[in-house]
């Protein structure tokens, strides 16, 4: 390599740019890069307000309605006939269990799915069927994989239930960490896979303890998010789970639901019905603004440390 | 340094007209080579000239990119690794390597020593701790990392990541062990400290190492390989190499003349 810059150690950088090779650099060039910094940063500087004016729009109206519903009746009373008080209870435990099983269901087979795109059959044809296959399930309506979830399953066993929901929102988190899991393990060098191999590791091996440990916030983080996206679909649930207006925890029966019943209440015309469709609103954006700042931290503590 | 050197010179890896090919790029031609048993063997040449490629073939590392291929003869101690039914796991702990730049794992400093180890051996929880403080000590590591074991490999400096990536490598101890660039990234505190280990792991290993710097390789190793377009151009005890190379090719790149 050839021989370093003579400039004393310790120098300010700007000082080295300068007394590189040239005395000064052009001042109408320089004039001329400054504006260009100062009108590239005030565009994103407006493009960033302009997005957090409506977010923060959206927030405060949610709370601002949200609010006045909330209490502990909401979590412990049932959903109500118009006219009378109750709460969301029933569709607070549906979507529980059924975010909860399609999580369960869903995660590794995208994991896996994840892991064989990455590590196994990168330039397969398999992995590039594969590979298309999701992205097209990836990008699909998802109200189109409950109409597919209503065919295969609904239609053929004669009446809604929680199961169909669990499979229509398993349908939409497999895509999401498939994809998650593929990109974050394709950051991950070359040259620790082959130091990890180089020691005499099988393949299997090289893969679950060494890349996938080395991605896994950002694996989680895709999971947290994939969460975070079922916990309000509300158009795939329409066509599998539908809703219940009492307490019901069999997977074989219509189960109640929180963003089917906040459709259902927020487009009635009573009151009290509106004023429940508003906590329950509030309630998944608070959830997911939890899950949000949750993977963030899962990702820069995992990262850094 | 290499008085007793006639009585036990051995060879433990020989080329025998040895081709690398990447795809249809023919990147080593005809090698004929020995790497010498408890030596330490240097190669040196321009940038692209095939060190790294043979290096990466003394531990089949090509054979997870299915375009990469050798042919001719390669053996370790007699045995053609090249042979399909080698069983390449075996012949990476037989054969360890460091690369360039450092590569912990996403563990703590313990179970990247330990994760080598485990593949090949059922060491007891006691022994396991022993040979992980062998191998730290073997590194000269391990006065610096003794009472952080637990934390992760990724906390330490660049050349104590190094260090502990060569322990990781003699851990599982190895017959031969692979430098690609060992110190290309450390400061030159660190690169004496690996120059030094280099010269003591020479009582008990085989080395191979790759290097840019000619003073290194001359301070280090007993036998230098120069290489230039993939074909080996002289072959002999460093000081040879170094005082009176035989090519005039040799003496231009030593010499700062090349190119
Ligand atoms: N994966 C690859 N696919 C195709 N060609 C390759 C590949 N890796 C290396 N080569 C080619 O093989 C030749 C030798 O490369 P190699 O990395 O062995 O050189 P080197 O001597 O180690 O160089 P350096 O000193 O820069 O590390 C080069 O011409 C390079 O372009
Ligand atoms: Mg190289």
């Amino acid at each position: 390599m050839s021989a370093t810059s003579p400039t004393a150690p310790g120098m300010p950088s700007e000082s080295v740019d300068r007394s590189g090779f040239k005395a000064t650099p052009d001042a109408g060039l320089r004039r001329r890069r400054k504006i260009a910094n100062k009108v590239a940063l005030s565009l994103s500087l407006i493009a960033m307000s302009f997005g957090l004016f409506w977010l923060m729009w959206i927030l405060l109206t949610v709370l601002q309605y949200g609010v006045g519903g909330l209490s502990l009746t909401l979590f412990t009373q049932m959903t109500p006939p118009p006219g009378t008080a109750g709460g969301l209870a029933n569709a607070i435990a549906g979507s529980v269990i059924m975010v909860g099983l399609a999580t369960l269901i869903g995660t590794p087979i995208g994991l896996l799915s994840g892991i064989y795109l990455a590590e196994y059959g990168k330039h397969t044809w398999l992995g590039s069927a594969t590979r298309f296959i999701n992205d097209i399930l990836l990008s699909a309506p998802s109200i189109v994989i409950g109409l597919f979830v209503y065919a295969i399953y609904v239609a053929q066993v004669g009446s809604f239930s929680g199961m169909a929901g669990v499979i229509a929102l398993a349908l939409i988190v497999i895509p999401v960490v498939v994809r998650t899991t593929e990109n974050m393990l394709q950051l991950i060098p070359n040259t620790l896979r082959e130091a990890a191999f180089a020691l005499g590791a099988p393949r299997w091996k090289v893969i679950s303890k060494v890349t996938v440990r080395a991605s896994s916030a950002g694996i989680i983080t895709g999971v947290l998010l994939a969460v975070a996206r079922i916990s309000g679909e509300t158009a795939p649930l329409l066509f599998t789970a539908l809703s219940n207006q009492f307490w019901s925890l069999s997977l074989n029966d219509p189960m109640a639901n929180l963003p089917v019943t906040i459709f259902k209440f927020a487009m009635s015309p009573f009151k009290d019905w509106q004023e429940l469709a508003w906590a329950g609103v509030f309630l998944i954006t608070l959830g997911v603004l939890l899950l949000n700042i949750l993977a963030r931290a899962v990702f820069k503590h995992k990262v850094s440390g | 340094m290499m008085q007793n050197d006639a009585a036990v010179l051995e060879s433990q890896m020989s080329f025998r007209s040895f081709n690398f090919y990447y795809g249809k790029f023919h990147a080593l031609k005809n090698i004929n080579l020995e790497i010498y048993k408890r030596k330490v063997t240097a190669f040196i040449g321009p940038s692209g000239c095939g060190k790294s490629t043979l290096l990466r073939t003394m531990n089949r590392m090509y054979d997870l990119y299915p375009e990469q291929r050798a042919d001719g003869e390669l053996t370790l101690g007699g045995q053609n690794i090249l042979d399909p039914g080698v069983d390449v796991n075996d012949l990476r702990a037989r054969v360890g390597m460091v690369f360039q730049k450092p590569t912990p794992f996403p563990m703590s400093i313990y179970e990247n020593i330990a994760f080598g180890v485990r593949l090949h051996e059922n060491l007891s929880q006691s022994q396991m701790d022993e040979r992980v403080e062998w191998a730290l000590n073997k590194a000269a590591l391990w006065g610096e990392v003794k009472g952080i074991l637990k934390q992760s490999g990724n906390s330490l400096s660049g050349g104590q990541q190094q260090r502990l990536c060569i322990a990781r490598g003699i851990a599982v101890k190895p017959e031969v062990l692979l430098l690609d660039e060992p110190t290309s990234a450390l400061d030159p505190i660190s690169t004496s400290r690996i120059e030094e280990l280099v010269s003591e792991l020479k009582n008990e290993f085989t080395i191979a190492i790759v290097t840019h710097n000619m003073q290194q390789a001359a301070r280090v190793s007993d036998y230098t390989a120069y290489m230039y377009l993939g074909d080996l151009v002289e072959f002999g005890v460093t000081d040879q190499v170094f005082i009176k190379p035989q090519k005039k090719e040799t003496e231009d790149y030593i010499t700062g003349r090349f190119g």
